[in-house]
């Protein structure tokens, strides 16, 4: 779990950047984009796997909330 | 003139597709930039989170489900549909509670601020005006609290308007010294929407609960951008608005505090849904998006908050460098950041905003924005006549970026200086002519 999870983070990382690139309003482009990047930043040093399997739910959720919306 | 700006900006006409061409214009960098009109033109920034905000994503998302499949009415008792609905209706009541410290049971939804406003002060007034005629409110209130007490006036009911400080803030010992025996309710907004400035909403709660008086705060511009806890700041009733706290528009609540219990005499008759406060159906899709939005401005109220202050400071500092002669109304200290209302003297505020046609931006509260008057709520703070006319407010919100803060910047340096350089005050002034000492009349 521990050695899959750095390349599940980056994978979702990634696609929550990707999915984003594609709203057509600027406004919610930028914030989408800095709201995640500023998310993931904040919490690259989180060692409770419990914690990181909420955050990587929670971060899960949002990408499916942002590809209903582009 | 916001009718006009609106129908110009549908029509596309005369923004160049240049627009972007010129130098740094947000949107540049990125390939289909904003979504523009038939013509081609961008849409202007948007610069006026006071007066309305956009829809957060996630708010959208938790609506949609109650908007296609889950259309159920909620107060249906008998079938799923209802069933369902009724749930996501708690639910989202739940969520408003949460943000400011309650309990859902004191959770009254309506259709917006104004109705809240209207049921708080009318509501409390009629029910206890056997006893109680008197009512404390300030002279910067939003225009339905205003016009609530003016309507209560021609009922019989006495009211007090509060002058505030040139700083916008009101004076304690003023509030103090204004109760009376029979004084049933005061009613203070928490943030003002024209110029951004934060009354002392804790102290006035604690001379209020001293005196056993009613306290009600419009806190449509406050929540969700600054911590409120009703117990804490020992609020009775709270007006919130949907639409300002990046949910859908046509939803509000009103807060109505159990214990000690506030009683009031409803403004809508119907069906006795809400407990009887406010009876109608319930829009389940706007009263889950609001519930969506306020528990998003919870989460997000620290981050937002940090980044709004920033971007706040860069903007008024970059001007009044840039720029002499420019007034910033309201207290610097005791304000929320993201309203800022500035006064560019010897430049008239519809020009400047005319001039800048690619931003949107106001001069004032929306709903008093038709009549030619300067607002009364700068009038109030003592604004002479001609600053008044100058002023333009800026609102930056969760979606502002750096990009547009610095373009707004920009253009309005610009303008101003240009609108300087036209206007034959600024040239006396040059000249060291003092405009107050100059007669304008032969006779």
């Amino acid at each position: 779990m521990a050695a899959s999870s750095r390349a599940q983070v980056l994978r979702l990382y990634r696609a929550l950047l990707r999915e984003s690139q594609r709203f057509s309003g600027y406004n919610y482009r930028t914030y989408a984009i800095r709201r995640i990047r500023d998310a993931f930043r904040e919490n690259k040093n989180v060692a409770d796997s419990a914690k990181i399997e909420e955050l990587l739910n929670k971060a899960k959720a949002n990408l499916e909330v942002i590809q209903r919306q582009v | 003139m916001l009718l006009w700006r609106r129908l110009a900006a549908l029509r596309g006409e005369r923004a160049p597709r240049r627009l972007r061409a010129g130098g740094p214009g947000p949107g540049s960098g990125s390939g289909s930039g904003r979504t523009s009109d038939d013509s081609g033109a961008p849409r202007p920034l948007y610069m006026d989170v006071q007066a309305t905000t956009p829809l957060d994503p996630r708010v959208l998302d938790s609506m949609l489900p109650y908007l296609t499949a889950y259309y159920g009415n909620p107060h249906s008792r008998t079938h799923a549909y209802g069933w369902e609905s009724e749930a996501a209706m708690e639910n989202a009541r739940r969520q408003v509670a949460d943000l400011i410290g309650a309990d859902s049971r004191e959770i009254i939804f309506t259709s917006g601020a104004t109705e809240s406003n209207n049921m708080a002060i009318k509501g409390v007034a009629r029910f206890y005006k056997s006893r109680k005629k008197h009512i404390i409110t300030t002279q910067t209130e939003h225009k339905c609290v205003l016009d609530s007490c003016r309507s209560l006036e021609t009922e019989g009911f006495r009211v007090t308007y509060l002058p505030v400080k040139k700083n916008g803030l009101i004076d304690l010992k003023e509030l103090e010294a204004a109760f009376q025996l029979d004084t049933s309710l005061v009613s203070v907004m928490t943030v003002n929407n024209e110029i951004g400035v934060k009354q002392p909403i804790r102290d006035i709660g604690e001379i209020c609960r001293a005196r056993n008086v009613f306290f009600h705060t419009d806190a449509a511009q406050a929540i969700g951008k600054i911590p409120m806890d009703v117990n804490n700041m020992k609020i009775d009733l709270m007006s919130i608005s949907g639409h300002k706290i990046y949910g859908p528009k046509g939803v509000g609540a009103l807060y109505v505090r159990r214990r000690p219990r506030v009683r009031l005499e409803p403004l809508q008759s119907g069906g006795g849904q809400e407990r009887g406060l406010r009876s109608g159906t319930v829009p389940t899709p706007l009263a889950v998006g609001l519930g969506a939005a306020c528990e998003v401005a919870q989460q997000e109220m620290e981050y937002d908050h940090k980044r709004i202050l920033q971007l706040a400071e860069r903007l008024v500092t970059k001007i009044m460098s840039e720029v002499p002669d420019v007034v910033m109304n309201g207290d610097r200290e005791h304000r929320y950041p993201g309203c800022i209302n500035l006064s560019f003297a010897y430049v008239e505020g519809e020009s400047l905003l005319m001039a800048l046609k690619d931003v949107a931006l106001s001069s004032g509260s929306a709903c008093t924005s038709a009549s030619l008057e300067p607002s009364y709520v700068l009038r109030a703070i003592g604004t002479d006549e001609d600053l008044a006319h100058s002023s333009i407010r800026f609102g930056i919100g969760r979606f502002t970026t750096e990009e547009e803060v610095d373009y707004t910047v920009q253009k309005c340096i610009q303008h101003v200086k240009r609108l300087r350089e036209m206007s034959p005050l600024w040239e006396m002034v040059q000249d060291g002519i003092d405009l107050k000492s100059i007669k304008w009349t032969q006779h």
